[in-house]
């Protein structure tokens, strides 16, 4: 396999495939991700090529699934575990926090918790409440927790065979409205570093800073406002723990101007931060303040609403034109 | 298929047994005991015991410099040496009887009272300080003595013990697994989680439930209507509830689970039965929610009493022994005192040290800030 066009979905597949392939100690573990290969078939065939021992299917209890996969670490192993959907994680969240998060530091370095945690995220699939959310500012947060989201094909091979080379717990976002894009994936390329951001798109007037589901629409975006004449940058930053300031502020010093789009709500949200530290490195250079466009503060609305949650290609153009308005 | 025989590493029948079978729910079934309060070695159907004199007197030793270790660190924090400290006072015997029935290579997973199992692990006492003293959050390589960190957060440990049981056994390995909690822990959901896994995975851990009564201020009976070991029948798993106060009891319990675990039979839930005769840590004050009447009776139950009324009803331990063991209870006291106020605290950087094990740019962007903040008052100092 070398380079070829393939869906997300396909690419987190080859990625969870090869790592099996690669280590012995990497295991699978959830719900549903047998057999049936995830609800999203995102580990489709590989516990029939791997079996049971490698890919297991779990009793229905999220802590349960991290708490032993915590155990299993301390004991050699590497698991990749799979969240159903991004509002179950929550049952989870104390042993994330409490237990992954910190039992490096608490043992002065001595233990190691390469862990992985994959979660599908997001809305835009018209799916029913908690299948639709956004809560990577609440591991961002979490010192000891990293997070990082794929957008294209590519990345999520690469960055789900480097996630499962960290002796760091990794917080997984997948995109999940963004599985059946397709892309080109090289796997005999040299990937870039887990956390390093990457200009999607050049552009000289302002800069769009994105990650996961949120980055194609940042694109279009560009698109679109290039045939008013405006040139926009686009950038994936991929990590949202921790986040490549560094190119942030690069671009930035550039186009003198940013605006940061996520689908979680903006308040306390990546936005904030990235918004607050770009405004410490770069004041001289800002020709308009960081604006930010994402959810609202409202729990996340029925699917027949959800058009009107998601930041859209409107809701981000008219923020472009607010910053260029000063 | 009782509780009782399903524990059992025998299969023999006992009047006994089936007698207390016949009341499963009964709230106070029968514990397994062979060494009454009073001393006297009793016999039980299903749990033997067979020790050299050398093995009681070690057990014997074991507790008491247990007991005094707790009572050692429970003065530093009255001097403010500790910040906090949890003791074990009362539970030597169940901690010391689990403990010693432990191989080198089975793991151990502990709350933040297992000071006794920490001893039998081979664990220096003062390493177990840091955190009460407020250096570090523990510090200790696991790997070192296979034994595990201590879990603050109620019960989190069982389920990080029932996912090492896994790999330990999907390593094809013969060791076992041990998760401490109390009573109040079993009220977690990561402990009934826990024991679905290992049913389930038929992963080779041993859940050792201290059941001292308390749960800081809230009794058993705000914890449980149904007896603790019986919970285990409902996960499809053995449970059996071993007088905790009886270190022979305890040990013959637990050697029975781990080799259980060792043969492929999967978890097993003992509750040791036993109480803390002191408060739940040194902020908590349980004379404003228990009587001094119950105290009082569990005193007349005393591990370590009962243990040395039988050594020396046996004559198997003179008075040089005790006295030569009350002079080793003296020196380690006095060496946990010292290495306790000997203890540094940590160099300021140590805040950024092992946040992630890979490095963090924006960790060290903080630490780099820090060092310089720091370095400013040394320059106006000067």
């Amino acid at each position: 396999m070398a380079a070829q066009k393939l869906s997300i979905a396909k690419a987190l597949n080859e990625s969870l495939r090869k790592a099996l392939e690669t280590d012995p100690k990497v295991l699978i573990m959830g719900e549903d991700v047998g057999k049936l290969g995830g609800v999203f078939r995102i580990t489709d065939g590989l516990q029939k090529d791997f079996g049971e021992d490698r890919v297991i299917d779990t009793p229905l209890a999220e802590s349960g699934i991290v708490g032993t996969a915590i155990g299993l670490a301390l004991r050699g192993y590497r698991p990749i575990v799979e969240i159903q959907f991004d509002g179950f994680v929550f049952p989870a969240y104390d042993q994330i926090v409490t237990q992954l998060a910190k039992m490096h530091a608490r043992a002065l370095g001595k233990i190691k918790m390469p862990v992985v945690i994959r979660i599908p995220y997001g809305g835009g699939i018209g799916a029913v409440e908690h299948h639709s959310e956004s809560p990577e500012a609440l591991f961002a947060h979490v010192a000891g927790l990293k997070v990082v989201s794929p957008s294209n094909a590519s990345d999520a091979y690469w960055m789900m065979q480097q996630a499962v080379q960290s002796d760091d717990p990794i917080i997984f976002f997948e995109p999940k409205r963004r599985y059946w894009d397709k892309g080109d994936l090289d796997t005999e390329s040299i990937p870039l570093p887990l956390h390093k951001a990457v200009v999607a798109r050049e552009g000289s007037d302002l800069t769009l800073a994105a990650y996961g589901p949120m980055v194609k629409v940042c694109l279009e975006a560009a698109a679109a406002a290039q045939e008013e004449g405006k040139s926009l940058e686009v950038l994936d930053l991929r990590s949202m723990s921790p986040i490549d300031f560094d190119a942030v502020q690069t671009s930035v010093e550039k186009t003198g101007r940013l605006v940061v789009v996520h689908e979680a709500p903006v308040f306390y949200g990546s936005g904030a931060e990235i918004a607050a530290r770009i405004t410490e490195r770069c004041f001289y250079h800002l020709e308009a303040p960081v604006l930010r466009v994402g959810g609202y503060h409202a729990p996340y609305p029925p699917a027949r609403l959800e058009d009107e949650y998601l930041p859209g290609l409107d809701r981000v153009l008219d923020a472009v034109d607010r910053s260029l308005a000063y | 298929m009782t509780v009782e025989s399903t524990a059992a590493r025998k299969p023999r029948r006992s009047s006994k047994r089936t007698s207390a079978a016949k009341t499963p729910q009964s709230s106070e079934p029968q514990l397994v005991q062979l060494l009454t309060p009073e001393g006297e070695r009793v016999e039980h159907p299903d749990f033997e015991i067979d020790l050299s004199p050398d093995e009681l007197r070690g057990l014997y030793r074991d507790m008491v410099l247990t007991r005094r270790f707790d009572a050692e660190a429970t003065a530093l924090q009255r001097q403010g040496e500790l910040g906090l400290w949890a003791s074990l006072l009362g539970q030597e015997a169940a901690q010391i009887g689990s403990g010693r029935a432990l191989r080198d290579d089975d793991y151990v997973f502990p709350t933040y009272r297992e000071h006794g199992v920490a001893w039998c692990r081979g664990v220096d006492p003062t390493n177990l300080l840091g955190m009460f003293r407020g250096v570090n959050h523990g510090g200790w390589d696991p790997s070192t003595n296979n034994f595990h960190l201590y879990t603050i957060v109620i019960g989190s440990q069982t389920l990080h013990a029932t996912g090492y049981a896994m790999g330990v056994a999907k390593d094809g390995a013969d060791s076992a697994v041990v998760a401490y909690f109390g009573d109040g822990a079993s009220s977690q959901g990561d402990v009934a989680e826990a024991f679905t896994f290992s049913a389930v995975y038929n992963a080779p851990v041993v859940f050792f439930c201290q059941n001292n009564q308390w749960a800081i201020s809230e009794p058993t009976e705000k914890q449980m209507r149904v007896p603790l070991y019986q919970r285990a029948q409902g996960f499809g798993f053995p449970g059996v509830r071993v007088d905790g106060n009886d270190v022979l009891a305890c040990l013959a319990v637990t050697r029975s689970a781990l080799e259980r675990a060792r043969r492929g039979e999967g978890p097993t839930l003992v509750e040791a039965f036993t109480y803390r005769m002191g408060a739940h840590t040194t902020s908590d004050d349980p004379t404003k929610y228990r009587a001094d009447e119950e105290r009082a009776a569990w005193e007349a139950k005393d591990p370590i009493l009962r243990l040395r009324t039988y050594l020396e009803k046996q004559d198997l331990a003179d008075a040089a022994f005790f006295a030569a063991l009350e002079e080793e209870s003296e020196t380690l006291g006095k060496r946990v005192r010292e290495a306790v106020r000997a203890m540094p605290d940590p160099d300021r950087l140590a805040i950024f040290d092992h946040a992630y094990a890979d490095g963090n740019p924006l960790v060290d962007e903080e630490r780099a800030q820090f060092a310089a903040y720091q370095a400013s008052f040394a320059e106006e100092g000067n």
